[in-house]
């Protein structure tokens, strides 16, 4: 099978003029404030917060997972999340080929979900990792990167303490096959270094794409890198990507 | 009423970053014999009613105390 890309995902059937997102709050999500922020402020687009214990998605677009720790990260990191009950819609809006971007605590909820494969862990040097890295854009071809060039290299934050992606042989070779490997941690120069890769993630991924190309998950924050105030606007061409992809059809 | 011993278990595969810092304080105190130390989970939980107790305790599991992605689990009945 073809691995599917920006041109082969699905299209999502639009429903107004713009896109309409939805950012999930649980409670515990801490990055939602900012999410909606770029998506209302920075991107002009209509957006509303849509509480866990909500069980509709119906009318929207996008839906984002933020970052935060949700319900405490009791247990694992999204493992009660995941149970919540809008989380039926998430699935559903994904089964139906709706964009879903999980940021931070979003990622680990939805490899929790088995949307995306794997599972994120304690990182390697057992710290909360708090700083800016670099990542490397591995594949600009996906409806969450069309605003990127091929291994642009993107200044963005991360601040994550179980942030090491790990999954079986069998799944890394997939994802490497199919290009689903969709950000990795890099050094400025945009090698792949031990040095930066800031939790000891396999392969330095540092985000990914199911194989539909629909669902993207990543540990770093665009929604705190999405302003030139902030000290880079690099990570709003991921949401800047997902309403061209929405609107462009 | 039963009560139900769980213990969780990153895979053995598996790095355990936890493991591995305490091991080094162990070491650190004079320990050196300690090696291999993970670091699990340890639940209890009491389960009422009827029903089969193994297959209900092995799908809650399955389904949310463990993430078979990374984790094996174990568990005792005690009536």
């Amino acid at each position: 099978m073809r691995a599917a890309t920006a041109t082969t995902a699905p299209k999502p059937q639009l429903r107004g003029a713009k896109p309409k997102f939805a950012v999930i709050q649980f409670p515990g999500s801490n990055c939602d404030q900012d999410a909606f922020f770029v998506i209302r402020d920075v991107l002009g687009c209509p957006v509303e917060y849509v509480w866990h214990a909500d069980t509709s998605l119906r009318g929207y677009d996008a839906v984002i997972l933020p970052g935060g720790f949700s319900y405490g990260d009791y247990l694992r990191t999204g493992a009660v999340a995941r149970f919540a009950p809008i989380m039926a819609s998430v699935i559903k809006h994904a089964e139906r080929g709706g964009y879903i971007f999980g940021v931070c605590n979003g990622f680990q909820v939805l490899c929790e979900a088995h949307l995306l494969p794997g599972a994120l862990v304690r990182n390697v040097n057992c710290k909360f990792v708090c700083k800016w890295v670099t990542l490397r854009v591995e594949n600009a071809d996906t409806p969450f990167t069309t605003a990127y060039k091929q291994e642009q290299l993107l200044r963005i934050p991360i601040a994550h303490g179980e942030g090491r992606y790990i999954c079986d042989d069998a799944t890394l070779q997939e994802l490497e096959d199919d290009n689903r490997v969709i950000f990795r941690y890099a050094d400025t120069d945009g090698k792949l270094t031990e040095a930066g890769n800031p939790n000891g993630s396999v392969s330095h991924i540092a985000g990914i794409v199911n194989a539909r190309f629909n669902v993207m998950g990543m540990m770093p924050h665009p929604e705190r890198a999405s302003e030139k105030i902030l000290g880079s606007a690099d990570g709003r061409g991921i949401f800047a990507s997902l309403v061209s992809s929405l609107v462009s059809k | 009423m039963a009560q139900v011993k769980v213990v969780v278990t990153l895979k053995p595969s598996l790095l355990d970053a936890q493991g591995r810092v305490v091991q080094d304080a162990l070491h650190a105190l004079g320990y050196e014999s300690v090696s291999q130390v993970r670091i699990g989970k340890y639940m209890e939980l009491e389960v009422n009613g009827d029903g089969d107790l193994d297959a209900q305790v092995k799908e809650m599991c399955s389904r949310l105390l463990a993430n078979p992605v990374i984790e094996n689990y174990t568990y005792e009945v005690v009536k």
